[in-house]
């Protein structure tokens, strides 16, 4: 089965799906040395909450192209790099797996950094929402004003990623 | 003209609805389809500033005239991840 480099849906997060994917462009190229892999997960609390689930939900094409776009950004920085991503909508519990990311290349350094930057750019430019259901309410989770074309948010992020 | 306008997370709240049809003028931007949404429904005003936009299925400028049968979505700041 392949399973698509940009990912989005309901089903529960396969990571050795993502590593299968990454690693069938790695052996057919035969020169990877390193895959890193990341899992966010729900947590059980959050700004002094206790966190009962949480509702994902996406403008799904466009965070297609925002995972797309992402991976490119990766190919111009980091040219060696495979990126699979792939994020959950939908209703996930504590402890479940919202989005899943794996990287392969070459070194190791440098799928660390993709790896670590991928997360980054997800967190700002996907047009994805968390609302939280807490004990005793429910909130929409807002962080960042998504802009792909906002150079420094992109700079940020390669800095985080090659701290 | 009618558009199609797509709201998601607390927007979609605030306004009731994940899709409405709306009709703006000739010439009408996306900044023109918010500013009427935003009549319509005030509590989306405080969103001006920080909401992202998106023209058919790609992100897009206030100022990016919309045509006929376009699809014109409001982001509200993102939390994926």
């Amino acid at each position: 089965m392949t399973v698509q480099l940009s990912g989005l849906g309901p089903a529960p997060l396969a990571l050795d799906a993502l590593v299968a994917a990454v690693s069938d462009e790695q052996h057919a190229r035969g020169r990877d040395g390193a895959v890193v892999t990341f899992l966010g997960l729900v947590r059980n609390h959050n700004q002094g909450r206790r966190v009962h689930y949480l509702e994902y939900e996406a403008y799904a094409p466009l965070a297609i192209k925002a995972f797309d776009r992402i991976r490119e950004e990766v190919a111009e920085r980091w040219p060696s790099a495979i990126v699979a991503v792939h994020h959950r909508v939908g209703r996930l519990d504590i402890g479940d797996a919202s989005v899943a990311i794996a990287t392969a290349s070459p070194h190791r350094a440098d799928a660390f950094a993709a790896c670590r930057y991928v997360i980054e750019r997800v967190k700002q430019i996907a047009p994805i929402w968390k609302r939280e259901y807490f004990e005793g309410g429910d909130v929409w989770i807002e962080g960042a004003t998504a802009d792909p074309d906002d150079a420094k948010a992109r700079a940020e992020a390669e800095r985080v990623a090659c701290a | 003209m009618r558009v199609t306008v797509r709201l998601f997370a607390r927007l979609r709240d605030i306004a009731g609805s994940a899709e409405l049809a709306r009709d703006v003028p000739s010439g009408a931007t996306v900044k023109t389809v918010w500013r009427d949404l935003a009549g319509e429904f005030p509590g989306l005003a405080e969103y001006e500033r920080s909401i992202s936009t998106a023209l058919n299925e790609d992100y897009a400028r206030m100022d990016a005239e919309v045509q006929e049968g376009d699809e014109v979505a409001f982001l509200p700041p993102v939390s994926g991840g």
